[in-house]
């Protein structure tokens, strides 16, 4: 799960880390208020959407007076706000957080998450803050420091200081940046983060180091125990149709493709989206109905793929163990019926009850083409749809 | 033979009182040897009660102490997962499979640590299998976990996997094929976990009753090419290989961060290319992974 900016600000806070003022609004005439409130002559206006690259996209601009502020907030506010990480189509902006201005001397880059190789906590800092961090590791890797934090242990003075040390931290900011890695690190850990990245980190022309972007991703296994950070769950930002099979316990991805699929298993799920792939066409979206499939989970799970209007023909494939292929058969049928499927549709299932189940298939009447392996189902479903 | 189980081991079951846990349990029972295999349930609240017919004790190690299991098998729901898998340790089993989905990785991560530190001070290993999978088969001999059983056939054919029905899909083809297994492994799909690919590759080459192997791996992670190289340097016996996610989208699975930390080598066609590279015969066209092997054989 993702948040604002301005929310990873406010727990970033809370933990005992400098961030700018700032006061979160959705209105032009707040963030006129908002600027008044915090005073001083310089502002920034900061688009808040949950992807990254706001600043090139146009998101964030610097405001010298109070009449700027309202240009800005006017021009960002409801705007389609198209990032490298948004796709063409863009994200509205709904959120603004109007901020002070900071004394920028140097921009750094300081990130903590779950290093799978070494199962412990990855602190990684750089002196190239403030752009794409990807870019910095493929070009100049040697510029990023690394150190791995035992969880059993937590981060050490010594590693702190080593990742201070080695982001080439102003001097006389060391101290502070040290104190702060720490707390970034108690943060990371106590809201169950799965990425906690600031980027910039600055320190400004008194010495203090401040956090200027906040980006938190969190465990969804974790979010039972994490009231707070669930309050601040912003469906807005999130793809409605996956939402709608969240709420069904399906995992739901859309695509780029026309082929919808519907299969049971992760592993497998992308298998299949692969195998359509290696037979020339393109999956619509990955969806996997779980371990224990019902009827109306099948249904639902039809009625989201049917949704997206480049959906030409649909693709099950089953792999039915404890679910056995005659529940899935009965659910297919149910399905089909009561969306009255006009696209072609392929079924391909293996396991429990695999004759009842074809057979439950062959008795529906309804166009249901059977096939017996996923290459013999890819094949097939492609050729419908041509 | 077959790896790290078979028909004489001894299974304690953690949650055998849950809904999920009695229902497996059942199944684990009817499977071949089961009914002598399992012979142990655990929860604190109903000691001395049975289920089924299989006495349930107030803890692991008092479940160990009084039947001489060396395995269990954890269903515990995610909350108290974590905790169940170091009670499993802490009564110095040889293994704990925990099938439990959705576990917090900050749990996972605490009890991985609190492991390897038992060992550093030179505590006994237990290994762990999962969480977050399908649990592990010899067939005909013993059945942990939640594979529908009937699919498999004895044999000589090894089978690991990250994924639960992309396993069970291998295992299908095989058995179509006549080929048979020696053991069929599912290590889990969650990014911190115990056994992975190179434990079980280890071992399939050890095993003097497996004469090949299916490894089925996923995006995401440096397990599989790790398991690769090390199979170039050492494995004896053909492989076959197969990616899962070449369609995946970047990003959706993992932060770029994480992407980041495993220099992108991570992709589907990045591992592929690093296990041809290493000898195994890789597949993009998940059909054929048990046609490859026999055509290997």
């Amino acid at each position: 799960m993702k948040i604002h900016e301005y929310q990873g600000k406010q727990i970033l806070k809370k933990f005992g880390v400098t961030v700018p003022r700032g006061i979160h609004c959705t209105t032009v005439d707040d963030a006129v208020k908002a600027a008044e409130t915090l005073g001083g002559k310089v502002w920034v206006v900061k688009a808040q959407i949950h992807a990254g690259g706001r600043g090139k996209g146009g998101g964030v601009k610097v405001a010298t007076s109070l009449e700027k502020v309202r240009e800005y907030a006017g021009q960002i506010l409801g705007m389609q706000l198209i990032t490298h990480q948004t796709g063409p189509e863009g994200q509205k902006v709904r959120h603004l957080l109007i901020e002070e201005g900071a004394d920028i001397k140097h921009e750094y880059y300081v990130a903590a998450l779950t290093d799978r190789a070494t199962q412990s906590v990855a602190m990684m800092a750089s002196y190239e803050g403030g752009m794409d961090i990807e870019e910095v590791a493929h070009k100049t890797p040697e510029k990023i420091v690394k150190v791995f934090v035992n969880p059993l242990v937590g981060l050490t003075d010594e590693q702190a200081l080593t990742l201070a040390k080695g982001m080439g931290m102003n001097e006389a900011s060391i101290p502070q940046c040290v104190d702060t890695l720490k707390k970034l690190y108690t943060c990371y850990m106590e809201t169950d983060a799965s990425l906690a990245e600031i980027n910039p980190l600055i320190h400004e022309g008194d010495g203090t180091v401040k956090a200027l972007d906040a980006k938190f991703n969190f465990d969804s296994n974790a979010l039972y125990r994490q009231e707070e950070i669930v309050a601040m769950r912003d469906l807005d930002e999130e793809d409605a149709d996956e939402i709608e099979a969240s709420k069904f316990d399906l995992a739901y991805i859309s695509l780029d493709g026309n082929i919808g699929c519907l299969v049971n298993g992760a592993g497998l799920a992308m298998a299949t989206m692969d195998t359509i792939k290696l037979f020339g066409a393109e999956p619509a979206n990955f969806l996997d109905v779980g371990g224990g499939a019902t009827t109306e989970k099948v249904t639902e799970a039809f009625k989201i793929m049917l949704k997206n209007p480049k959906v030409k023909g649909i693709l099950v494939n089953i792999f039915g163990g404890i679910m056995r292929c005659d529940t899935i058969a009965t659910g297919v049928v149910a399905a089909a019926r009561e969306t009255h499927l006009s696209v072609p549709l392929v079924v391909r299932m293996k396991g429990t009850n695999e004759d009842l189940g074809k057979q439950i298939l062959k008795d529906s009447g309804l166009p249901i083409i059977s096939a017996d392996s996923m290459a013999e189902a890819a094949t097939k479903i492609v050729a419908a749809v041509k | 033979m077959s790896i790290f189980i078979n028909k004489d081991t001894k299974v304690i079951t953690q949650g055998i009182t849950g809904k999920t846990g009695q229902f497996h349990t059942e199944k684990c029972q009817e499977y071949a040897n089961g009914k002598n295999c399992f012979v142990a349930g655990v929860n604190p609240k109903k000691a001395g009660e049975r289920i089924f017919d299989i006495p349930i004790y107030g803890s692991v190690k008092e479940a160990a102490k009084e039947t001489g299991a060396t395995v269990s098998v954890i269903y515990v729901p995610p909350p108290g997962a974590a905790a169940a898998i170091w009670e499993a340790v802490e009564a110095d089993l040889d293994l704990a499979i925990c099938i439990t989905e959705g576990i917090p990785v900050r749990d996972m991560l605490m009890v991985r640590n609190k492991m390897k530190e038992k060992e550093a001070k030179g505590g006994k290993k237990t290994l762990l299998l999962g969480p977050n999978c399908p649990g592990l088969i010899t067939p005909d001999e013993i059945k942990i976990g939640i594979m529908p059983g009937h699919i498999h056939k004895k044999g000589r054919i090894g089978v690991v996997s990250r994924s639960g029905t992309l396993t069970y899909e291998a295992v299908g083809q095989l058995t179509e094929l006549g080929l048979g297994q020696s053991s069929a492994v599912g290590i889990g799909g969650d990014p911190i976990n115990g056994l992975k690919h190179i434990d079980v590759m280890k071992a399939f080459n050890d095993d003097p009753e497996t004469d090949a192997v299916i490894m089925i791996g996923e995006i995401g992670g440096p397990d599989e090419a790790e398991a690769a190289m090390w199979c170039k340097a050492n494995m004896k016996k053909p492989i076959v290989g197969f990616i899962a996610g070449v369609t995946a989208p970047a990003g959706k699975r993992m932060g770029h961060a994480g992407a980041l930390i495993s220099g992108g080598a991570d992709t589907a066609d990045a591992k592929l290319a690093i296990m041809e590279e290493c000898g195994f015969k890789v597949t993009r066209n998940p059909s054929e992974m048990a046609k490859l092997l026999k055509a290997m054989l």
